[in-house]
């Protein structure tokens, strides 16, 4: 079995695994971080959503041994010791989640969009939310969520 | 109105664990020395299994345990129950074929479920899956609802002839003609609710334990009711005694009816756990998901609608046809029959109704409760009926339902189909509805709207729901195997604070925070000293579960029941201690006080001395501060509301827009109002998902085509716009907070005023019907077959 070496929230992590392993299974099975959800099996639901070297990346769709080497953050490494990021606190605010399981994909694909549009329009980020599903809020407060997590953001 | 209590904005005590990753779904439970499952499914949808080889599965690596349809038929362990039970015109009960865990004999839908691998990892297990050999003979499979009760239709069960499941009627026959024999006029209409498939983001999964120490079960489930499991299983599938089988919910990630029902993975793991001595997972991926969660509708009703020379309602039948698919669900019988016919009147007037529903087996996933419920169904009949009337009529659409609508002095109204509506104000909330919606200033977008080269069009809906199911003897009375009350528990601490032990669970509600919310109002204790716990068994003492929008009507009226348990004993405990009569004692913002003086404890005291009782009485007093209720309503709680929706159509695509969508609800008392708008975005866009994206479509062999995300349109961000949401709300509900519940009233309002929309929009091209969902290829047809005509 090869081994896989990378940085998962800051952590130096490595394991053997198998060569099939895809990375969010690795992220949950191996280092128990279950903040990652898997919602689907086509690569559209965006509940597994993870960032790979900075970028959004659906971790259901990418091997663990293609992050070798790289910097992995999940949903748990957001928050400074239970004080939340300003757009999970945005989240919370605009009450951006019903039951939580998309959420992490959410919150993670949404700081991806912030990075590289600080100001997004509703459209912007409509559009940008193409590749995540929730059932539960009918995005409503979701838009709300990330409009006014991003203004957080900028200060 | 304090800071958290009754009536306020508080923001969610749930979201810090569900943002920061630390959720507790059931797939991120693991137990030691666990094993996991795999199901093998049918890829047929109708076919004799001929023999089946598992010996090179059982052989391959990591293999525990291999269990077919002829191990459970010599386990003698039962099939999966249905919990309600319809009866025919003639009296006779309804066909209930059974409903095995795993098929031996015949298969009758892709995804029914003939084998389970279990094995130390889940890709060993699919892999020895691969590995087993099923010889099929196939036999001609019937999807199509109506395709069910034609002659020589291929027949899903021996016990079911012509497909049929039941016959069954409602209503005055004699009345209802009697009111079409003096009609001006007669408005008939079909329609087809069509099948959805209502995919929870979390896939559902089930993990069986055993401990061999103490022979306890206990089964992790992605359950809206997990007391309603253990006893389903337990007494009826294991035969295993409630004592000895504990069953947790956990973090659910959305239910939405689907994760209502005893599905056979959770007796599987169960019933295997035990065999084997070892903890079994399964996990469903989205793929099974498609092919074995219940589905939802899947009904065509032919309508007829009597009207006098003035415009008012007459009588109304209509017949229905439901599809159950291949086997009955939990709840499945119910659906078309009491959550669905009895809702017929509508808030209108109407004397006489008739309705008649006959229910068919197919070779299609089992079909059962969706957010909604029947009552989608019944909203969308009446709403498009009523608007196709004003049409014919030549009364204004807005005018016609005014001249129906039941009015407020009229309650308590007996409807002609058994349900009698408590409370309600129609006239007003539709009133608050054009208001809200700016119905005047359609017009003026119209223009704007043509300027641009499109169609716009505006839809109304007005809908009436029953909801806090049910009055046990009413629900008795109906069929229902069960009676349909809530418990809660009141546990207060000996420094004062509490736990909520609820029958209803959370899975997506927020239950967490708005029982909190009323259970800190009537005790007048900090909203932060109450912690609510749900879903475990072996914590609550017994629940029926949160669905048909009942968890605050019916279980929020528990906890009210026994916060009033609360008061008494305490008042008891500050009357003893302060040296007064109870009849002297008021409790007030979290104090005991004596009448007229300055005596006074406040309620964390009491608690204390409750629990620290030097000097009680001992015949009259008890030490504690915990109480139970058990609350079973007396009726319904009715929800109604104003839904209007303007859409753009692009005649040269078919592409539907929704513009504008506005809601005005009833739904009573609002203990959250930021949780209660979140409920209402949420059911609008299932709603506008079953109008205008989702449609299950299965070929002629019984495949499913839309069995993934990529076939299977759900609603997206950017399919969907910012919506305006608001409340009407009119007190009096039966029940003690005046909760009338907000669940599904998204659901049930929308789809009619978006089709209605998109009608009115394409009325100057002589289009009268557009079918549900109004893809933009249904619709462009729609233009096409109007133009040629």
């Amino acid at each position: 079995m090869p081994t896989v070496s990378m940085t998962v929230n800051g952590k130096s992590v490595s394991a053997d695994v198998e060569p099939r392993t895809l990375l969010v299974q690795y992220l949950r099975e191996h280092l128990s971080l279950t903040g990652t959800h898997v919602g689907c099996d086509t690569s559209q639901c965006g509940a597994c959503v993870v960032h790979v070297d900075g970028v959004s990346v659906k971790s259901c769709t990418m091997l663990a041994a293609q992050a070798d080497g790289a910097e992995v953050v999940t949903i748990e490494g957001l928050d400074d010791n239970g004080t939340l990021h300003p757009m999970q606190e945005a989240f919370r605010d605009n009450h951006g989640l019903q039951c939580g399981f998309c959420t992490p994909g959410m919150v993670m694909s949404a700081l991806d969009l912030v990075k590289n549009n600080p100001s997004p329009s509703e459209q912007d980020v409509r559009d940008w939310l193409e590749g995540n599903i929730c059932r539960c809020t009918g995005y409503h407060n979701i838009v709300k969520s990330i409009q006014a997590g991003a203004a957080a953001m900028r200060g | 109105m304090s800071e958290t209590g009754i009536g306020a904005r508080v923001k969610r005590v749930e979201d810090q664990r569900f943002l920061t990753g630390k959720g507790n779904y059931t797939d991120d439970i693991n137990r030691p020395n666990q094993t996991y499952a795999f199901i093998l499914r049918s890829p047929h949808a109708h076919a004799r299994i001929t023999s089946l080889d598992a010996s090179a599965a059982q052989a391959s690596e990591g293999v525990v345990a291999v269990f077919t349809g002829k191990d459970i038929a010599a386990a003698e362990v039962g099939g999966l129950p249905c919990g309600w039970q319809i009866h025919n015109k003639d009296g006779s009960p309804m066909a209930e074929p059974p409903h095995p865990m795993l098929v031996a004999d015949k298969v009758r839908h892709v995804g029914d479920q003939v084998a389970m691998v279990i094995a130390e990892t889940r890709d060993q297990a699919r892999d020895a899956a691969e590995k087993i050999v099923v010889e099929y003979e196939t036999l001609a499979a019937v999807t199509a609802t109506d395709a069910a009760i034609k002659d020589g239709a291929p027949q899903v069960h021996d016990e079911a002839a012509l497909n049929t499941c039941y016959d069954w009627e409602l209503g005055d026959k004699a009345a209802t003609e009697e009111g079409f024999a003096k009609a001006a006029h007669v408005v008939k209409i079909d329609v087809v609710n069509n099948r959805i498939i209502p995919n929870a983001m979390e896939p559902r999964v089930a993990l069986g334990d055993y401990d061999r120490s103490t022979g306890d079960y206990t089964l992790f489930t992605t359950s809206q009711n997990p007391h309603v499991i253990r006893l389903l299983m337990g007494a009826f599938v294991l035969q295993l005694p409630e004592h000895k089988l504990r069953v947790v919910a956990p973090d659910v990630g959305g239910g939405f009816g689907s994760k209502i029902f005893h599905y056979a993975e959770e007796a599987l793991v169960t019933w295997a756990a035990g065999k084997l001595g070892r903890p079994i997972k399964w996990v469903s991926d989205r793929s099974e998901a498609f092919v074995t969660d219940a589905h939802g509708r899947d009904h065509r009703t032919h309508a007829e609608l009597a009207i006098d020379g003035d415009g008012k309602f007459l009588a109304l039948r209509v017949s229905t046809l439901a599809n159950m698919g291949a086997y009955l669900s939990t709840f499945a019988p119910a659906i078309p029959t009491y959550l669905s016919a009895t809702l017929l009147a509508g808030v209108y007037t109407t004397p006489a109704i008739y309705s008649e529903v006959r229910a068919v087996f197919t070779n299609t996933v089992p079909v059962d409760a969706v957010r909604g419920a029947g009552r989608p169904e019944t909203s969308y009949l009446l709403e498009r009926l009523v608007d196709r009337a004003a049409k014919q009529t030549g009364i204004d659409k807005t005018e016609l339902r005014k001249r129906n609508f039941i009015q407020p002095e009229q309650m308590p109204y007996q409807t002609p189909v058994a349900l009698q509506y408590d409370v309600g104000d129609y006239p007003a909330v539709f009133e608050a509805g054009l208001a809200a919606a700016d119905y005047s200033g359609f017009e003026g977008r119209k223009a704007e709207t043509e300027s641009r080269g499109k169609l716009r069009g505006v839809g109304i809906s007005t809908y009436i729901e029953a909801c806090g199911i049910a009055p046990s003897a009413v629900a008795g009375a109906l069929g229902a195997r069960a009676g349909l009350y809530e418990s809660a528990q009141v546990r207060v601490h000996p420094t004062g604070s509490v736990t909520l032990f609820t029958g209803s669970h959370s899975h997506g509600q927020g239950h967490e925070t708005t029982f909190a919310q009323v259970v800190s109002d009537l005790l007048g204790v900090p909203f932060e000293a109450v912690v609510v716990s749900h879903g475990d068994t072996a914590k609550v003492q017994f629940g029926m579960g949160t669905y048909g929008s009942r968890s605050l009507a019916v279980g929020g009226a528990a906890i009210y029941k026994a916060c009033e348990k609360i008061i008494d004993k305490a008042t008891k405990i500050a009357a003893h201690i302060l040296e007064a009569a109870e009849a002297d004692i008021e409790f007030k913002d979290g104090n005991f006080t004596v009448a007229g003086t300055d005596k006074s404890m406040a309620f964390g005291e009491v608690a204390l001395a409750a629990y620290v009782p030097h000097n009680f009485p001992h015949e009259t007093l008890e030490p504690g501060l915990d109480e139970n209720a058990f609350y079973d309503p007396l009726n319904f709680s009715y929800p109604s509301g104003c839904h209007i929706c303007e859409v753009e159509v692009d005649p040269d695509t078919g592409v539907v827009e929704v513009a504008k969508f506005t809601a005005v609800d009833d739904i009573g008392r609002v203990v959250n109002p930021m949780i209660v708008e979140g409920q209402v975005h949420g059911g609008v866009v299932q709603g506008i998902g079953q109008a205008l994206l989702e449609g299950c479509v299965y070929d002629d062999e019984g495949q499913l085509l839309t069995g993934s995300f990529m076939d299977y349109a759900m609603p997206r961000a950017d399919n969907v716009p910012f919506f305006t949401v608001a409340q009407k709300s009119v007190m009096g509900a039966s029940n003690p907070l005046e909760v009338k519940g907000v669940g599904e009233v998204g659901a049930i309002g929308s789809p009619p005023a978006i089709i209605n929309a998109v009608v009115n929009a394409l009325e100057p091209l002589g289009v009268e019907d557009v079918t549900m969902p109004a893809t933009p290829m249904t619709v462009w047809q729609a233009i096409q077959d109007a133009q040629a005509r």
